[in-house]
């Protein structure tokens, strides 16, 4: 029984290794994703466009304009001599931050009065906007701050802020390791929903039915293939995080490959529910896509899963992409032991579970 | 001659519909889709941090340690909780319970009264990047409220003795004051809603055509390759500027995304963007001739570009400068500018006009790519 098995294996693999096309989209795609998402994924903020209107023109003002010139977050790109002239600029997409100094800047800070200072960012981009009035926010404490320890006025208390894990909080390390997750499930979840719908489009399924394989067989044999490509790419992109995007791998790589093997599984029993409840590429296509984008939105890869509403957080439960991120991001960046991720191995092992018992079913369903 | 055209362009046109109609796929991609897409962004991703847990650690209770922890309390960004001492705050953040860690230490209290500087440890989770940059900024604004609060309480002793007494920062948000990530994604989404429709189910369907046969058997019919391209995309582009219809609809009925400009506008904007898209389809499919690749090319060349190089999401101003050079060749990045700034913002002419233009150049390119492509490999 396992050397029919193997050989569905083999050939399954041939088919997808062998035709040029299908080779293509196996190895270009993914590359493709890792490099774009890789540099273009980014919340990190650089040479964000400012302009200035000071109406303060002593050396203090100037000093504070300078404390933003000189980081590589802004970049001042024009000085304008009146407030009038600031929607316009941020309207056109000229500018996203605007620096208003009052006249009467440098007259408060020595009399001790608060010294005026307005930020307007635009909110059009609402992530871009807070975190540049986070900058903003930062670089004027420090300025008042340092200002005060001149003039010889003490500061009551002083914020110490430090970052574990990521301590220049880069988006990078956070983004690719989940890239890893993503494409693993992308191209498992691609090469096992299209394999039985591309033979029964072509006709060959029925073939494959007269033969002596049995419906569990035909399964094994086309989910196989899946978690042998799904691991490869898996590597492939951990090898390229490490050594061509620096992002630093503290843990163990066993405890990943562990996760990596549940999680594929888990992404098998779904692609061959979907292969098993579609007949034709388009439909398969289309159930990969519509289990694909909401798992992708829902997994906290991109946006955390502590901010959704409480009804779609336990959605989340049922989406087996949300824990193996964990489990990536965790050995990535945490050194995380097996032993504490093991809820998440638990989870997606009965995920995987409850997805290959219904594929069989839905297998047997269609097969008889 | 000419009525004779139009009524074959007609039965043309028909049958692509009644394929549409036929083949329930179709439509779940133009509607179903979209209606999804739009259900789990509008109510599923924020960016928006609130409640966020963070672990406290007071070393020594004080009425000063008090007075910040209850600032941090009435926030409504943080949802903090008394951790004992510091190995059992990490070992809460170790184990992503809380996001960050604030330790004030014994000498929090004597140093505040004293000669000043008292610190606050804080130690982020920065696994999250960005969630950790938000909590930083939520942070920075609650100590100085803080301080704020306790300056008064004392009455200043020192001119420019605070550091919010040194400066009186206003911080405005234009456009979005209520800084909500759900009125910029909803925008931006019908850009990739209608790359779907557009450029996915186009390049699917005609590659469909191309694997049966019956696209040539089209070319052996009087029928010219202009009414074929034209029969082919008419259907699409209802079904695509329908989509954005109901996605419209959604977003200021729904999710009450604020329309300040012109529906007009926004018609017009989508049809050149469906143009572009439409072009890309009939390229993508004219290339592979294959369902399967074409499915791929298409989510590699189109979606995906839509979705992350678009300014959809990520900032392009902060991409690396090759990346940036790149998304101009992007068709969505031009109408996803358009949409926020009708959306949010009025019918800014000055964002308008120049994405506009690049639209009808991106659609004249595509289509008359395909057009070229198509026509090459019939010969």
């Amino acid at each position: 029984m396992f050397s029919r098995v193997l050989a569905l294996i083999v050939k399954e693999l041939l088919a997808l290794l062998k035709d040029p096309k299908s080779r293509m989209v196996l190895i270009g795609p993914p590359l493709m994703q890792l490099i774009v998402f890789g540099y273009a994924a980014t919340f990190d903020l650089n040479q964000v466009p400012f302009v200035v209107y000071n109406a303060d023109t002593s050396a203090a003002s100037r000093d504070l304009i300078a404390h933003f010139t000189g980081t590589p977050t802004f970049r001042l790109v024009a000085r304008v001599d009146s407030l009038a002239q600031i929607p316009a600029l941020i309207e056109g997409r000229k500018a996203v931050m605007a620096l208003a100094i009052d006249a009467r800047f440098t007259r408060d800070l020595l009399t001790g009065q608060p010294a005026p200072v307005e930020v307007i960012v635009d909110g059009r981009n609402s992530n871009t906007a807070l975190i540049a009035l986070g900058y903003a926010n930062e670089i004027l404490s420090d300025y008042a701050a340092s200002w005060a320890s001149q003039h010889g006025a003490r500061t009551p208390s002083a914020l110490v802020m430090r970052a574990r894990y990521n301590p220049n909080l880069e988006s990078r390390w956070f983004i690719i390791p989940g890239i890893i997750a993503l494409l693993a499930q992308v191209v498992t979840l691609l090469v096992v929903a299209l394999t039985v719908a591309r033979e029964r489009e072509a006709g060959t399924f029925d073939q494959l039915l007269v033969t002596p394989l049995r419906p569990v067989d035909i399964l094994l044999g086309k989910g196989i293939p899946g978690l042998i490509i799904g691991l490869a790419e898996a590597t492939v992109i951990l090898l390229a995080a490490v050594f061509w995007f620096g992002v630093p791998l503290r843990g163990a790589v066993g405890v990943f490959y562990l996760g990596a093997v549940v999680f594929i599984i888990a992404v098998i029993g779904i692609g061959l529910l979907i292969s098993a409840l579609s007949a034709t590429q388009q439909q398969a296509l289309l159930g990969a896509f519509l289990f694909m984008v909401p798992s992708i939105i829902l997994s906290g890869f991109a946006t955390p899963i502590a901010n959704m509403p409480q009804a779609v957080q336990w959605l989340t439960l049922i989406n087996p992409l949300r824990y193996f991120l964990v489990v990536v991001r965790s050995v990535f960046l945490q050194a995380a032991s097996l032993a504490s991720l093991s809820t998440e191995i638990a989870a997606m092992a009965a995920i995987g579970c409850v997805s290959l018992v219904a594929a069989t079913v839905m297998f047997r369903r269609r097969v008889y | 001659m000419s009525i004779r055209i139009s009524r074959r362009l007609r039965g043309l046109v028909r049958k692509e519909f009644v394929q549409i109609r036929r083949d329930p796929s179709s439509l779940a991609i133009a509607f179903l889709l979209p209606a999804l897409l739009l259900l789990l962004f509008g109510y599923g991703v924020s960016l928006d941090a609130y409640h966020v847990r963070v672990g406290v650690v007071v070393t020594q209770p004080t009425a000063e340690t008090a007075s910040f922890t209850s600032h941090l309390q009435h926030s409504p960004y943080f949802a903090p909780v008394a951790l004992p001492d510091i190995q059992a705050a990490e070992r809460a953040i170790g184990r992503r319970e809380i996001s960050a860690i604030l330790w004030l230490r014994e000498d929090f209290t004597r140093k505040l009264l004293a000669s000043g500087g008292a610190p606050i440890g804080v130690m982020l989770d920065g696994v999250d990047a960005n969630t950790a940059r938000i909590v930083e900024g939520y942070l920075q604004q609650t100590w100085q409220t803080w301080l704020a609060a306790r300056a008064a309480e004392v009455g200043q002793p020192v001119p420019g003795a605070t550091i919010s007494g040194a400066l009186a920062v206003t911080g405005r948000v234009w456009f979005n004051p209520a800084v909500q990530s759900r009125d910029y994604l909803v925008p931006g989404l019908i850009a990739v809603i209608m790359t779907l429709t557009g450029a996915l189910l186009t390049a699917l369907v005609i590659a469909r055509e191309w694997e049966r046969g019956t696209l040539e058997a089209l070319m052996v019919t009087p029928v010219s390759l202009r009414e074929i391209i034209v029969s082919k995309l008419a259907p699409y582009f209802v079904l695509g500027m329908g989509g954005m219809a109901v996605s419209v609809a959604m977003a200021v009925w729904l999710f009450h995304v604020p329309l300040r400009g012109s529906f007009a506008v926004l018609v017009l904007a989508a049809s050149l963007f469906m143009g572009a898209a439409l072009g890309m389809g009939l390229l993508i499919s004219s290339v592979a001739r294959n369902q399967f690749v074409a499915g791929q090319i298409a989510i590699i060349v189109t979606f995906l570009p839509a979705f992350i190089l678009s300014g959809f999401i990520f900032d392009i101003g902060s991409m690396p400068e090759p990346i940036r050079l790149f998304t101009y060749l992007v068709a969505a990045r031009y109408f996803v500018a358009i949409l926020q700034s009708v959306f949010l913002a009025g019918d800014v002419w000055s964002v308008i006009l120049p994405n506009a233009a690049a639209l009808v150049a991106m659609a004249a390119i595509f289509l008359g790519l395909a057009r070229l492509v198509t026509r090459k490999r019939l010969d």
